[in-house]
């Protein structure tokens, strides 16, 4: 259908076209003004209380607790039921978060700006690996460092970042990619980038030397560091995708422990979700799939763009991470995800896929017609609130997801 | 008229008498079968679009697909 044809070239083009820049590290307030007390911003599509999991509640008591509304977690959850918290998706404030996804008040967040489009995105600042709050850890010693990301790191980083003209994440992404991360599961050398573009500005405009070192060595001490950024920017670019008339291109994927969801650009944003699947993976020692919560957060945003499982034949590494197989397999990921996108990203290449362009802009005709779904690298959270990551692996969307979005476009466009 | 090949005519009795080679398009367990028994198979990962659900594939089509 030509109308979809169109679009669809003008979704592409957007994408191509756009220019991410991390410009600013701000408190949520300032962020998004319509933040209010007792509103708290989740991963995925919509979800209340009562249908939240595990680590997803660990995290809502944690977060009440930190930001004041409540006095100890008991009571918080407690608060949870009886309605005295609001919630949202970040999705619906040009923000994401990763894994629970917590957005409120008084977090920094990270700023990316796409200068090609002018819209801004946002995500939280990465706090590191195993007991955190993404993970739904929630104790003295996760809160502890919450405070100290928004009371040290975060200003620190946004002071720098304001003393600069930001760090132009297109090119950056471009060498992290010849350096094997695929940005979701492996963001080593995005991370290394970062600092090192970074560490100078901080130098120069921090005022308290050891608050500096040790905000320089919580960098460079989280492989996962860049992961946040690349979130922030998978939102910044894909915003200016929504709403084009019959286009038939994914603008979102996410989760919430509970419900994966889709949004397609000819179709608003409109949710379409489904049961979230259970990763396949490995577990970290003492820790079972009988341990796994099921798939979690808004980082899909970077397979959304092209990246993580998409991208996996850059980063042989991350497929025994992941226990996606031999390293020899990554390749099949990316070029299986090929099938299902409309292009590739000429910006974005795999050196060792004889500089491939990453499969950028899936179709949601193309994931139909094909069987083939998205395949998304992840985290995986244990199951009951408090205790953290406890693996990683590969999961993939569900088709019914899809499906859906199918028979809406086909109604929005008159041929259902 | 004779000049012209008659395509029916092309001789397949020959077929069988030497080994075959196969392209398989498919489900995959039939060339795991001719594997198994040293026949050179390539198998072509194929299926109907939509998983053959014939609405989807209906819409699949109205939509350019």
């Amino acid at each position: 259908m030509e109308r979809i044809e169109t679009a669809n070239t003008e979704a592409l083009r957007r994408m191509l076209a756009a220019d991410p820049v991390l410009v600013d590290v701000v408190p949520a307030a300032d962020a998004i003004p319509s933040l209010k007390e007792r509103m708290i911003l989740h991963a995925g599509p919509p979800i209340e209380w009562d249908r939240m999991c595990g680590p997803m509640r660990g995290a809502v008591t944690g977060i009440a607790v930190f930001e004041g509304w409540a006095p100890d977690l008991e009571t918080a959850a407690e608060m949870a039921a009886d309605g005295a918290f609001e919630f949202h998706p970040n999705h619906h404030f040009d923000a994401v978060g990763p894994m629970t996804g917590m957005t409120t008040l008084s977090q920094p967040l990270m700023v990316v700006e796409n200068q090609a489009f002018g819209n801004r995105a946002y995500c939280a600042v990465n706090e590191g690996l195993g007991k955190v709050m993404r993970f739904g850890g929630n104790d003295a010693e996760v809160l502890d460092r919450l405070r100290w990301i928004r009371d040290v790191l975060g200003p620190a980083m946004g002071k720098a970042l304001r003393s600069t003209d930001g760090v132009e994440l297109k090119s950056l992404v471009a060498r992290g990619l010849t350096m094997g991360d695929e940005m979701h599961q492996r963001n080593v050398a995005c991370s290394g980038l970062t600092l090192r573009a970074l560490a100078a500005a901080m130098a120069a405009t921090a005022e308290d030397t050891r608050a500096l070192s040790t905000a320089l060595a919580f960098m460079a001490g989280n492989d996962q560091f860049f992961l946040n950024i690349a979130m922030a920017m998978g939102k910044a670019i894909m915003d200016p995708v929504r709403d084009i008339d019959a286009s038939s291109v994914v603008t979102a994927m996410c989760r919430n422990g509970t419900d994966f969801g889709i949004r397609v650009s000819g179709t608003g944003d409109t949710w379409f979700t489904a049961p979230v699947e259970m990763p396949e993976g490995l577990y970290f020692p003492g820790f079972t799939e009988a341990d796994a919560n099921p798939d979690m957060g808004d980082s899909t945003i970077v397979e959304t763009i092209g990246l993580g499982g998409f991208a996996m034949g850059a980063s042989p590494a991350v497929a025994g991470f992941v226990g996606a197989g031999a390293a020899s397999d990554a390749a099949n990921f990316t070029r299986t995800m090929g099938e299902i996108t409309l292009g590739e990203n000429p910006e974005w290449t795999i050196p060792a896929l004889d500089y491939l362009g990453v499969p950028t802009a899936i179709d949601i005709r193309l994931v139909v017609e094909t069987g083939l779904v998205p395949t998304i690298n992840t985290g995986i959270a244990h199951r009951e609130p408090g205790v953290g990551q406890v693996g990683a692996g590969v999961v993939r969307a569900p088709m019914a997801c899809f499906t859906a979005a199918l028979r809406a476009l086909a109604e929005k466009v008159g041929v259902a | 008229m004779s000049d012209i090949p008659n395509p029916y005519a092309t001789p397949l009795g020959d077929l069988l008498d030497r080994p075959p080679a196969v392209i398989k398009v498919g489900l995959e367990g039939f060339s795991d079968e001719l594997r198994q028994q040293d026949v050179e198979c390539v198998h072509v990962d194929w299926a109907p679009p939509a998983g053959g659900d014939p609405e989807l594939a209906r819409l699949l089509s109205k939509l350019g697909s």
